[in-house]
């Protein structure tokens, strides 16, 4: 049998941060006191009508704008009917046979579509479990309800976990960056769905696909994915076939469940809203959907890997529109300093002496402005100080701010050069002191030479460069 | 005290204007005149005899029990809604609330108005003034038999397939289903929200124009509704010079009741003296009309009704199971057969693998249905037909035939399924085809879209020519008694 191959589909459902519900005026919120976020419509009364949110149109004009999407002329609500304690109207509304945008592209997977709806209200079950089975009762908070979503549905590109859970992290900052949604997954702002078959390698058909749901983290995305793989390889390897159903993610243990198949048989009855008219989106609000566009993690990560560097350090720049913007800045002053130097101290010690700080502050909140951290750079680059005493530099600058050749000047950290033979006479006097390390080295022993390196470091307080140290004391034992 | 309420609304405020009238008293004396209701057209009224307003600046208004009155019982004629008070007002209330008219009460319906006769009605149903033997038409039949019998100086109603205009036929007043959009559905309860239209019922179309004027516009709460292009003003106008009408080639003379196709014929005649253009015009597609209508909006009640679950407001029937049998228990006990019939009917049609034979097709049939209007105002500025086939027909008569029940909204519906403006006005008297007092048959007309202008000048100067002014006081009285009550889990209702 050829090798089985993974085929995954994502069904995202981003909580827009509008600042009223879909349909009524009611304000969003997340942990205020239940049902206090309510009015006649969300609640559902006789008589009462929705109206649409132009603020969520807006948003999810935005989001298919930056998944590249086709955006409908006019589309259209449509009612799914279920009967539900967390529906009150009994039907959510729902973009169904027309969504607002169609065919798109976020990195190397195809959108299929994205549309606006609501969400419903939140079950809390009582009882020690929390979930419905063997709960004796259960209260509706409806808050949520109404709040306004948009569901992202992807082709199904995708060939693995890993691959899915760091597309879905690609997605988050996305819309993370264009101020659309909170997108935090544990809070349920961003929620991810799997859709997961396998086929054998090479085919062209896809195979029986399970839906898997409530994994609140990448990580839960991650192994529930890898979960349901390893069970389905088993199952077609085993020569059974896969069920068509939804599963349901423990995160306790990190199995995989049905949920009843009472919940599943539905028939929902879709039919079109009659109480909305149609969405039909006017050139000006579609211009200015592309013009609210700012630049997007995946450019912003390309652009960067063009200007040299290098894979890993570009994404993580550019998932951080904040440090990324410092990052520009501090590169732009920069002279005659590769933008791939200034990025690695950006995201490697200017983030570790923030965070030595308690890392409250931003590289942009912080006292270290963008032109001094790279006038640092720079005399580290031509060796005007050392590496080491650029860190103490850095120390300095995050805890009081200033300019860095003033601090240089002020704590006496220039570099020693090796021309006028203070450093030369310290690196005698070093290997003299430590007669045993230099007789290990010159055995052989390349190790040993860091007692004499650590001897001179001492001495010159950091200000010796590391390179013209090793080759001094190279030179004075003859090898 | 007689002679006050004699007048019509816009009389009774002439009478105001020039000092003679005082507002309060007015509407005094209609709260009065409404507790002596022995026709069970009301369902509600306020213990101080009005409310809504401090000091009335307009004459009271009676309101079909549909509308959501903050803090006032609001039940759409239904055992499921029984002790439910909304948090809120329908707009179209509360715009006459604004206009300083005291609400005298809420008026007796058909079950979330699906019905032709008021039989529906969980709570008892409505007497037609004229014989209190016969139903006032449905299913805004409290609306029409308060405003006929002398209840109410003037009511709302609403209207979905006739639920205006066939009551008011039957009750022998002017009753107004304005154009789709025109006045906002918010807080009107939900029977089928593509075809639920508010409207007025008067006494006569001057009224009519003056109830549409208040109740118009366009509600940010709604957002279907649109207004119109400009407030009516009142009807002008004594002929119909250079006026064409259009009686449909396909008007089922046959299913006509034999009294009410010579009021027609005599309205047509009366139309021609004015100096009105008569001619047939095709609307083929029209006799369809009932077998769509009774698709589409049995299909989207059976969503509008899915709320009523017991979980949040109005009744819950106790049950020891789970939450859906709660839910079944509830629906069960609360809902009459006539809405469970139509809840069913509207299910299957939206089911998966039905949904383009029924509620699609039924969708196709419907644009050609405003297609065939469409067509005829190009050459013509009215439709008209008779507003309903029969006179009011006794209580009990058709509840064992829901289909024949179904064919009283035959000349109703097609302008409904079109969204078009279409008024009834009484046009004459006609003895029921089974012989006995004659009672009142009403005329329809029908405009394009926002002509609600022109309809009500038309209206009123065909009414002016007709001369109506019989009075159901000489009608024969039948005990409250002796009415045989249909409630819920009651058999053979239509």
């Amino acid at each position: 049998m050829a090798e089985l191959e993974a085929v995954i589909g994502l069904e995202i459902h981003v909580q827009l941060a509008t600042k009223t519900k879909m349909f009524c005026g009611c304000e969003l919120s997340f942990g205020d006191e239940p049902n206090v976020h309510t009015c006649p419509v969300c609640l559902a009364h006789p008589g009462v009508l929705p109206v649409a949110n132009e603020q969520a149109i807006r948003y999810a004009l935005l989001i298919a704008a930056a998944l590249e999407c086709e955006v409908a002329p006019r589309s259209i609500f449509h009612r799914k009917n279920y009967f539900y304690p967390d529906s009150p109207k009994a039907y959510q509304i729902s973009q169904y046979d027309i969504p607002i945008a169609g065919a798109g592209r976020l990195g190397d997977v195809r959108i299929h579509r994205a549309h606006l709806e609501e969400d419903a209200a939140k079950m809390v079950h009582v009882g020690e479990s929390g979930r419905i089975h063997g709960s004796g009762a259960s209260l509706v908070d409806f808050n949520r309800g109404g709040t306004p979503l948009v569901e992202i549905v992807t082709e199904p590109d995708l060939r693995g976990p890993a691959e899915a859970a760091a597309w879905a992290r690609l997605l988050r900052e996305t819309v993370r960056q264009l101020g659309v949604s909170d997108v935090n997954m544990e809070e349920g702002s961003l929620r991810v769905d799997a859709n997961v078959s396998v086929r054998p390698a090479g085919s062209e058909e896809l195979g029986t696909k399970t839906e898997l749901k409530n994994m609140n983290s990448f990580r839960f995305l991650e192994r529930g994915i890898e979960a349901e793989l390893a069970r389905q390889r088993e199952l077609v390897e085993a020569g059974g076939t896969v069920v068509q159903e939804t599963l349901h993610f423990h995160p306790e243990d990190g199995t995989l469940h049905p949920l009843r198949s009472k919940e599943e048989a539905h028939d929902y009855r879709y039919f079109p809203e009659p109480d909305l008219v149609p969405i039909v989106p006017t050139e000006e609000m579609l211009r200015e959907a592309r013009e609210a566009l700012p630049e997007l993690p995946a450019q912003r990560s390309a652009r960067y890997q063009e200007m040299g560097l290098p894979e890993d350090v570009a994404v993580l720049l550019a998932a951080d529109p904040d440090t990324a913007g410092y990052f520009e800045q501090a590169a732009d002053e920069a002279a005659g300093v590769e933008a791939r130097v200034v990025a690695n101290w950006v995201t490697g010690e200017l983030a570790a002496a923030l965070r030595q700080d308690g890392g409250e502050a931003t590289a942009s909140e912080s006292k270290v402005e963008p032109a001094a951290l790279a006038s640092l750079v720079a005399m580290v680059q031509e060796k005007k100080i050392s590496h080491g005493s650029g860190k103490t530099v850095l120390s300095t600058l995050v805890a009081e701010g200033g300019d860095p050749a003033a601090i240089v000047e002020r704590e006496g950290l220039a570099q020693m050069s090796a021309d006028n033979g203070e450093l030369e006479a310290i690196v005698v006097a070093a290997v003299e002191a430590n007669p045993e390390a230099a007789e290990q080295v010159r055995a052989g022993n390349q190790k040993a030479i860091g007692a004499i390196v650590g001897a001179v470091m001492k001495e010159t307080k950091g200000r010796a460069d590391g390179g013209e140290v090793n080759r001094l004391i190279r030179e004075k034992l003859g090898i | 005290m007689t002679e006050m309420l004699d007048l019509t609304v816009v009389q009774a405020h002439e009478a105001m204007a020039a000092g003679e009238l005082s507002a309060a008293e007015y509407a005094g004396a209609w709260a009065e005149a409404a507790a002596g209701d022995e026709l069970n057209a009301y369902l509600w009224r306020p213990e101080d005899g009005a409310t809504g307003v401090e000091s009335p600046s307009i004459a009271p208004v009676a309101v079909k029990d549909i509308f959501c009155t903050e803090g006032v019982p609001t039940t759409a004629g239904s055992r499921i809604l029984e002790g439910y008070r909304p948090p809120y007002t329908a707009t179209a209330v509360r715009k006459l609330i604004e206009a300083g008219a005291p609400i005298l009460g809420k008026l007796n319906m058909d079950e979330f108005a699906m019905g032709s006769s008021n039989e529906n009605s969980a709570y008892g149903p409505v007497l037609n003034p004229w014989d209190r033997g016969r139903v006032p038409g449905g299913s805004s039949g409290g609306s029409a038999a308060a405003v006929a019998g002398g209840l109410a100086p003037w009511a709302i109603g609403t209207d979905t397939g006739g639920s205006i205009r066939q009551p008011a036929s039957l009750c022998g007043i002017v009753g107004l289903k304005p154009t789709y959009g025109a006045i906002s559905r918010y807080g009107m309860i939900a029977f089928a929200s593509s075809l639920d239209q508010c409207g007025p019922l008067t006494r006569d179309v001057a009224d009519a124009a003056l109830l549409l004027s208040i109740l118009q516009g366009r509600d940010p709460c709604d957002s279907t509704s649109v207004g119109l292009p400009e407030a009516p003003r009142l009807p002008e106008g004594e002929d119909l010079k250079g006026l064409r009408f259009a009686v449909p080639a396909e008007l089922a003379r046959d299913a006509i009741e034999p009294g009410v196709r010579e009021v027609f014929e005599a309205t047509l005649a009366t139309i021609e003296r004015l100096g009105g253009e008569i001619a047939e015009a095709p609307l083929p597609h029209a006799e369809h009309g009932i077998s769509a209508y009774y698709v589409i909006a049995p299909a989207e009640a059976s969503s509008n009704l899915a709320r009523y679950d017991g979980v949040r407001y109005g009744m819950r029937a106790e049950s020891s199971g789970d939450v859906i049998e709660m839910y079944e228990a509830t629906r069960a006990a609360g809902f009459g057969p006539e809405v469970k019939r139509r809840i069913m009917l509207g299910t299957y049609a939206l089911s998966s693998g039905y949904y383009d034979a029924y509620y699609g097709q039924a969708q196709k049939v419907r644009t050609k249905i405003a297609g065939d209007f469409t067509a005829a105002f190009e050459d013509f500025d009215f439709v008209v037909t008779p507003t309903s086939p029969s006179v009011a027909f006794g209580l009990g008569e058709k509840t064992g035939d829901p289909l024949a029940m179904y064919l009283n909204d035959f000349f109703t519906v097609p302008m409904s399924l079109a969204g078009i403006p279409a008024i009834s006005i009484p046009a004459g008297l006609a003895e029921p085809a089974g012989g006995g007092p004659r009672l009142p048959v009403g005329f329809q007309l029908a405009a394009p879209a926002f002509g609600e202008q022109k309809l009500l000048d038309a209206a009123h100067a065909l009414e002016q020519a007709i001369g109506f002014e019989a009075h159901p006081s000489g009608a024969p009285y039948v005990p409250m008694d002796g009415i045989k009550r249909t409630g819920n889990g009651e058999a053979g209702d239509g």
